[in-house]
């Protein structure tokens, strides 16, 4: 492995990953995402694709990284469900740049950072996907259910803490 | 510009470029993404222009997109869902067993009931088959069916869309309707090689032509934004309540007439749309836990050859049944008769007049005249037996009552006379 000299805290910061990790992990929690609310139906509240473009957005601290990881992330989710090929791509890609852009500014290993970034990114999320559904796509009776989506959030960032912490060990510079 | 080139350094040539350069360098993030989201605009158009909704499938190129994911996670999601399967047959089928004898007691049992339904339904289906033919109304029924396994969901609970493990090769196609024998899923929405996408009916695009089994009110359902199935296009009828079965309709060309689809859950006022009422359906088959449903790929006019013969099954049960209790009333009949000639017999009244000797008296020749009316028996005037020890409870034995003179004598008097009280040593004759 090429040794890296550290310059600046920004390269201090930015974390590389292994290719197959960077490829398997996001497949693996978009394939637990299809599998775990058949067994287990109200599992469907997670959302794991949206932890991991979070996590390798923060982690890379490259807005470009993100924004590519996100929408991979997002057109994949979407091709496995009967909407619109783009809807979570799109939305995905937007909070890769977001997360990766504020890896800069804030300490992101940090719990209580962790939990309140992930709780506003899906809400943010939320409301892209509304945005995009009636503006975008003119679909006017679309309706969100803000309890449920706050509730979603507050479910996935406590669900953050140890899928960060599991994903910190691979990162390929520990 | 080539002569004036080589004359250049290194610092003239990033300062002849430097505008743009440094616009491209600045912006760098920006553009990526601004280039990205344009792109996936772009794709969003395409698939709007085709006019398809998201219940439909797809356009050519936008299958394949989702035909290329689905055959990434589908090998995963057929092998956790073959390793699941085969965990759950092992324990069932080898490990636990205990209540099996019970259950087979219990089944047996209920294969006897509903034999007896079947038999009870034989007859108003062949009565329906007659008034069908008489109206000339085209029933389909369903003729061929392909089971296959749910390996997969879409992942997301705004899209209700399940992955099942058989695809073109069976010959599945869109807009096949999806079933469980408890009732309705959905329908297919793409077919890829060996997978297909099947849309469930609470999905917010997908929508089912219904009918209210006993007000027999024509709806559709839909899915509504909460994941729950609901009727929305109905206004409010005091006729419905809530616990009313709803059947498919057989109006949408997907779905064969006569599946059930749920009950009525709740009615209350549609809040967005003041005339409607949104009445919330209760689906019939456990939509968030399917593991096998069954692919309607082709129906009949007729009935299905296995279905003939379970109906005739059910009419030859039914005829067995109506002469066994044909019999039985008519032993039932032939008891009573035999109880009440029993009765006649013992009960001297309604004898016939017999002679001292027991011959039988002549009839009477009143009784034999069919012109004059029947007496009733009301009237008929009892003969009594003669008493063998006669007292003055003995009919015959008190005397009319003009025969009797107030404080005269009485000769049998019915009451008896006091009873002589114990003397007084007062009593002056003594």
């Amino acid at each position: 492995m090429a040794t890296r000299s550290y310059t600046s805290r920004r390269e201090l910061d930015e974390h590389t990953f292994h290719p197959a990790v960077a490829v398997l992990v996001p497949v693996a929690f978009i394939i637990l995402q299809a599998l775990l609310p058949r067994p287990f139906p109200r599992l469907a509240i997670l959302d794991l694709p949206l932890l991991a473009t979070i996590f390798f957005a923060v982690s890379r601290r490259s807005p470009i990284a993100g924004t590519l990881t996100g929408a991979a992330i997002g057109l994949l989710q979407d091709a496995l469900t009967n909407q619109y090929i783009g809807i979570n791509g799109m939305t995905k890609a937007l909070i890769g740049y977001a997360a990766a852009s504020i890896g800069f500014k804030v300490d992101v290993d940090n719990p209580r950072t962790r939990i309140l970034m992930v709780f506003a990114f899906c809400l943010l999320q939320s409301a892209l996907l509304y945005l995009i559904h009636s503006r975008l796509l003119g679909q006017r009776d679309i309706q969100i259910l803000w309890l449920h989506e706050l509730l979603r959030a507050a479910v996935n960032a406590a669900l953050a803490i140890p899928v960060f912490f599991l994903l910190d060990r691979t990162k390929a510079d520990e | 510009m080539h002569s004036a080139a080589p004359n250049l350094s290194d610092n003239g040539r990033r300062s002849l470029f430097h505008p743009m350069e440094s616009f491209f360098v600045r912006y760098r993030n920006a553009l990526v993404l601004l280039t990205i989201l344009l792109a996936q605009t772009l794709l969003l158009a395409v698939q709007v222009r085709d006019l398809r909704g998201p219940s439909q499938p797809d356009g050519r190129k936008v299958t394949l997109l989702r035909s290329w994911a689905v055959a990434i996670v589908a090998p995963f999601e057929r092998l956790t869902t073959f390793t699941g399967t085969g965990v759950r047959a092992a324990w069932s089928d080898y490990i636990d067993l205990r209540r099996t004898r019970q259950q087979n007691a219990d089944l047996q049992k209920e294969v006897a009931r509903l034999r007896l339904e079947q038999a009870e339904f034989a007859e108003d289906a062949a009565q329906g088959r007659r008034l069908q033919s008489l109206l000339d109304f085209r029933q389909h029924y369903v003729a061929a069916t392909v089971a296959a396994q749910v390996i997969g969901t879409s992942g997301m609970d705004s899209s209700r869309v399940l992955l099942i493990d058989k695809g073109a090769d069976y010959k599945l196609q869109p807009d096949m309707p999806v079933i469980t024998p408890d009732g309705i899923v959905g329908k297919i929405r793409d077919v890829f090689p060996h997978t297909a996408q099947v849309l469930e009916i609470d999905d917010p695009s997908s929508g089912a032509g219904v009918i209210l089994a006993s007000t027999r009110i024509r709806a559709i359902v839909r899915g509504g934004p909460d994941g729950r199935v609901q009727i929305g296009n109905l206004t409010a009828d005091s006729r419905i309540k809530p616990g009313e079965v709803v059947l498919t309709s057989g109006g949408d060309q997907v779905f064969p007439r006569g599946l059930k689809v749920g009950t009525i859950e709740s009615i209350a006022p549609d809040r967005d749309r003041q005339l409607y009422t949104l009445i919330r359906i209760h689906p019939a088959v456990n939509l968030s836990q399917l593991e096998e449903v069954l692919v309607i790929t082709g129906t009949q006019p007729d009935l299905p050859p296995q279905a003939q013969q379970d109906l005739a099954t059910g009419e030859a049960t039914a005829a067995d049944q109506k002469a066994a209790a044909d019999q039985k009333a008519a032993a039932l009949a032939a008891e009573a008769q035999r109880a009440a000639a029993l009765a006649a017999e013992r009960l001297p009244s309604l004898n016939a007049a017999t002679n001292p000797d027991g011959s039988p008296a002549a009839p009477d020749p009143a009784a034999a005249d069919p012109s004059r009316p029947a007496t009733d028996a009301s009237t008929t005037k009892v003969k009594a037996t003669p008493a063998i020890h006669p007292d003055r409870y003995s009919p015959g034995e008190t005397p009319a009552a003009a025969d009797l003179a107030p404080g005269g004598n009485n000769p049998n008097p019915a009451t008896p006379p006091p009873a002589p009280t114990p003397t007084s040593p007062k009593d002056p004759q003594r």
